[in-house]
């Protein structure tokens, strides 16, 4: 079920990494593809090992189901499915499906002849997933260092890992982090207010371009990045969080096991102050 | 896209700038393997992280020194120590072998080890020439520290349990132990806050909150809040400041215990004791010992430590008293130092039987006891 009636025409064949011309197909709009099947199949399966989670919980309260990692002491070895065996294979699957949802959009990008840059954006948030759930744990000997998934209880969790290290916001990357989330909101914020003041002129006069918007910024700051520009700084911006927040957390025990603002004593160990 | 071009002393600022964030990341980091433990439901994240490197310096600190052989009690009245030597007050009850045998124990944990090692490790306490006289102030220190640590050990068993503490807990060979803290004057310098926030010290790791909780919470009894119970901002007596100098002083008990929130709180609900481990227990109860210890004992002291601020002429350093002339007193850390059961939970007092024999009647030559603190024992 196409949208438009002309949508048909805009359909490419080819351009897939895997199945060939097997998977090269639409339903509705969406194009299938070899990992449009696997993530399906992947999602399918998790969402049911989560909903088997919950009913063994006992509860279907969508804030309150709970699927936590094993105990510390199975190390990185399989549990069983009611003590942690869940997370795992749920964790196992999740990865499955952003990757083929990653490698989709690799095919449409090929499809259509366009750079990697969305297959390689939503990779980062992947990346930051997996180092959560796979590289810190393996970093620190046991599966049971991965966040739980349920909506309250990872919350718990990433209080009890901040608190773990006595003040978290003296942790280096999580500076890092938080900055480039709140730039990437000020650089959206003022990138939209910017397209809308010149898209939206006073009644009767005519819309402005890329010319007035240029010349707004060189007013107020001496400088525009221009049309191109701004996307290329709000994808960096937006990346740069997404990578600073899973280089936070990994060094948040396997490379850093004390308070945070204990580690800043390599700036009041420098031979600069007077009375050290 | 124009490749970008830098002229060569860009580039090297760059290149240099760069070698100088790499050698910060490697040499201020630690590294995996790590050591974790679980203290709560799994995927909560209450664990203790710890570095095994670390930690084996912890142990090393943290060792026992051998028992003496054990010494026989009383057989009769005319055996105690109170009927063989004069002026005996707290250790009257031990026999003369237990008495000697704990005098030799106390020379060991407490006098400093050059003047052990010169074989004056009586004289620290003693007039050589009349062991019975109490004119080294020392002495009379000894027994208020011997009733404390009666005191500690008989009524204070919500903290120190069955294992209980003997001088060496603090001590360590030292005649002033490792952590104490004293009340500072704060002078303002630099950018450091009216509760001396920015003032960078070990105790509260390094971080911005207020340097001295110890003064309002182990000396005073000032309530020990973080989190509100009412709306802001009307009837609410907990403030920000409250919360900052709460937070100094759980950061100051994790320091002294190697150990971090999550070890007493789960941090989702900090105030709730139905959501905290039982270790939260103990600690509260640290926090009353800690505070009744300084109150009854450490601070009469003063006009002792202030009369004798050099201390030991035998053992002039440290300073006997702080900046603003007050004893040293206890906080956490000076029994805990860096473990959450001093000395790994060892339990030396099992192997001090003398030390549950001291009298913690009034004494009857020091100056040292306030007759009103004394009769509260």
């Amino acid at each position: 079920m196409a949208m438009l009636t002309f949508e048909q025409k805009y359909r490419v064949r080819g351009g897939t990494l895997v199945g060939g011309d097997l998977f090269d197909f639409w339903i509705g709009p969406f194009w299938i593809g070899f990992f449009g099947v696997t993530t399906a199949f992947f999602t399918v399966v998790g969402v049911a090992l989560i909903c088997m989670g919950a009913a063994i919980q006992g509860t279907w309260n969508p804030w309150l189901i709970n699927i936590p990692p094993p105990d510390l002491a199975y190390g990185l070895r399989l549990a069983p499915m009611r003590e942690g065996g869940l997370w795992q294979w749920i964790t196992f699957c999740a990865i499955g499906a952003f990757v083929s949802w990653a490698l989709r959009q690799a095919e449409i990008s090929r499809k259509l002849g366009m750079g990697y840059h969305i297959p390689v954006a939503y990779s980062v948030a992947v990346f930051a997933y997996v180092t959560l759930v796979v590289i810190r744990p393996l970093l620190m000997g046991a599966w049971g260092h991965g966040f739980p998934y349920g909506i309250w209880s990872h919350l718990d969790w990433v209080s009890n890992v901040g608190y773990q290290h006595l003040h978290f916001h003296y942790n280096p990357a999580h500076m890092l982090a938080i900055t480039f989330f709140f730039t990437t909101v000020l650089a959206l914020g003022m990138h939209g207010g910017l397209v809308l003041s010149a898209a939206n002129p006073p009644r009767g006069e005519v819309m402005k371009a890329a010319e007035h918007e240029n010349a707004y910024f060189r007013d107020l700051i001496g400088y525009s990045i221009g049309t191109l520009g701004i996307h290329r700084l709000g994808l960096f911006l937006a990346l740069s969080a997404g990578f600073w927040s899973a280089v936070c957390i990994v060094i948040s025990g396997p490379f850093w096991t004390r308070g945070w603002p204990e580690w800043w004593g390599w700036w009041l160990n420098l031979p600069i102050w007077p009375h050290r | 896209m124009r490749p970008l071009k830098l002229n060569w002393t860009a580039q090297a600022a760059i290149v240099i700038a760069g070698l100088l964030v790499l050698l910060l990341v490697i040499t201020s980091f630690e590294r995996p393997p790590v050591r974790s433990s679980q203290n709560g439901f799994r995927g909560t994240a209450m664990e203790q992280v710890q570095n095994p490197r670390t930690l084996r310096q912890v142990v090393a600190r943290n060792a026992v020194p051998e028992a003496q052989p054990a010494a026989d009690p009383p057989t009769d009245d005319s055996d105690k120590a109170s009927a063989v030597y004069q002026n005996v007050q707290v250790l009257g009850e031990l026999s003369n072998a237990q008495f000697l045998r704990i005098m030799v124990a106390m020379t060991e944990w407490v006098v400093p080890q050059h003047v052990r090692d010169a074989g004056n490790g009586c004289n620290y306490c003693h007039n050589p020439e009349n062991m019975a006289s109490d004119e080294v102030y020392t002495k009379g220190v000894t027994r208020r520290m011997l009733q404390m640590t009666r005191t500690i050990n008989a009524d204070w068993s919500s903290h120190v349990a069955q294992t209980g503490v003997t001088c060496y807990t603090c001590h360590r060979g030292q005649p002033v132990p490792a952590n104490v803290w004293s009340t500072i004057t704060d002078n303002r310098a630099g950018m450091v806050g009216p509760t001396g926030q920015n003032r960078a010290t070990a105790t509260i790791n390094y971080s911005s909150l207020p340097f001295d909780p110890f003064t309002p919470f182990l000396l005073g009894d000032q309530d020990i809040r973080n989190i509100s119970t009412t709306w802001h901002p009307r009837q609410n007596s907990d403030d920000v400041r409250i919360a900052e100098w709460t937070y100094s002083l759980m950061i100051h008990m994790s320091q002294g215990l190697g150990v971090n929130c999550t070890f007493c709180h789960n941090s989702r609900a900090f105030a709730s004791w139905e959501q905290s481990p039982p270790q939260r227990l103990t600690a509260w109860h640290g926090i009353r010992m800690a505070r009744a210890v300084n109150n009854e004992y450490v601070q009469p002291l003063t006009p002792v430590f202030q009369a004798n601020r050099l201390g030991h002429p035998e053992a002039p350093h440290p300073l006997r008293v702080g900046p603003n002339g007050d004893a040293l007193k206890v906080n956490c850390a000076t029994c805990h130092q860096g473990v959450n059961r001093p000395l790994l939970g060892a339990p030396m007092l099992r192997d001090y039987p003398e030390l549950n024999q001291v009298s913690r009647g009034p004494l009857r030559t020091s100056e040292v006891a306030p007759v009103s603190e004394a009769q509260r024992n």
